[in-house]
């Protein structure tokens, strides 16, 4: 998988590597603020109220 | 048949270690992106509630919501600053309003005050839950409160301080704890009570840990 995306990127040794870091941070930020916050809720491991 | 059969076993040698190779690719990923997941919640989530704690602070330094008719205290509507809590044990910088309601989206901004239990300095029971992990964890060590320690409530019309009686570590259903008076809810209360809970053991949602205490102190404020 992660050979073959590399071999679709352009250009040489340089211009790959700083492909696949801006992807690979794109990746992180769209986790963190839009697929990490709708996970949370379903993640119980700090309930803290009693009687619910 | 022109291919060899050799030559057929090497393509599906191939075809199967491409499959391996995408399988193991996929599970580190997986795996990278659970790790992930775990730090956002633990420090993650803590950005968010920073950013309310200086909205519902900022709440409480603006006039109070007075009801024209019997000048008392308007109820505070949820979601809403109730007052600021401090615990000196747990430091001088120790400072977090709490707002009122206790579901998800409340406690996400700080220790939630339960709607219908006894607001701060009244008689009964004024009871508090927050975070044990998330959330910038305002309870993260509230088990190292001891018997005599000082929770100080800053209200808006007087500074109640209450003191630490005890500690329990109860299951979750047991919603004597959070009574008038806590553990006893055939008896109407004749003094004033906090009650704060928080999830234990940490990282998990089997039992809670409660601590209460009882008000020795209101200072009113001066207007």
């Amino acid at each position: 998988m992660y050979g073959w995306i590399w071999r679709k990127l352009p250009g040489g040794l340089g211009p790959r590597l700083l492909t696949a870091v801006v992807l690979a941070a794109v990746a992180g930020v769209v986790l963190w603020y839009a697929v990490f916050p709708l996970m949370e809720p379903a993640v119980t491991l700090d309930e803290v109220t009693v009687g619910k | 048949m022109a291919i060899p059969w050799d030559r057929k076993i090497d393509a599906y040698a191939e075809q199967v270690r491409v499959i391996l190779r995408t399988v193991g690719e996929l599970s580190i990923t997986l795996g990278v992106i659970l790790m992930l997941f775990c730090a956002y919640l633990l420090w993650g989530t803590s950005a968010y509630t920073e950013r309310m704690q200086l909205v519902l602070q900022q709440e409480l330094t603006e006039e109070k919501p007075k009801d024209d008719k019997s000048g008392k205290i308007a109820k505070i509507e949820l979601g809403k600053a109730v007052a600021l809590l401090r615990i000196p044990r747990l430091g001088r910088d120790y400072k977090y309003a709490v707002v009122e309601g206790v579901d998800q989206e409340h406690l996400k901004k700080g220790p939630g005050h339960y709607p219908g239990s006894a607001m701060p300095g009244q008689v009964g029971n004024f009871v508090l839950s927050g975070h044990r992990t998330t959330y910038a964890a305002p309870f993260n060590r509230i088990d190292e409160l001891r018997r005599g320690d000082e929770i100080i409530i800053e209200a808006r019309e007087a500074r109640y301080t209450y003191r630490v009686t005890s500690q329990d570590i109860v299951e979750p259903n047991e919603i004597d704890v959070i009574a008038p008076v806590p553990g006893k809810p055939d008896i109407s209360p004749i003094r004033s009570f906090i009650t704060m809970s928080t999830c234990h053991p940490e990282y998990s949602a089997a039992q809670r840990l409660i601590v209460y205490g009882v008000l020795k102190k209101t200072e009113e404020r001066k207007v």
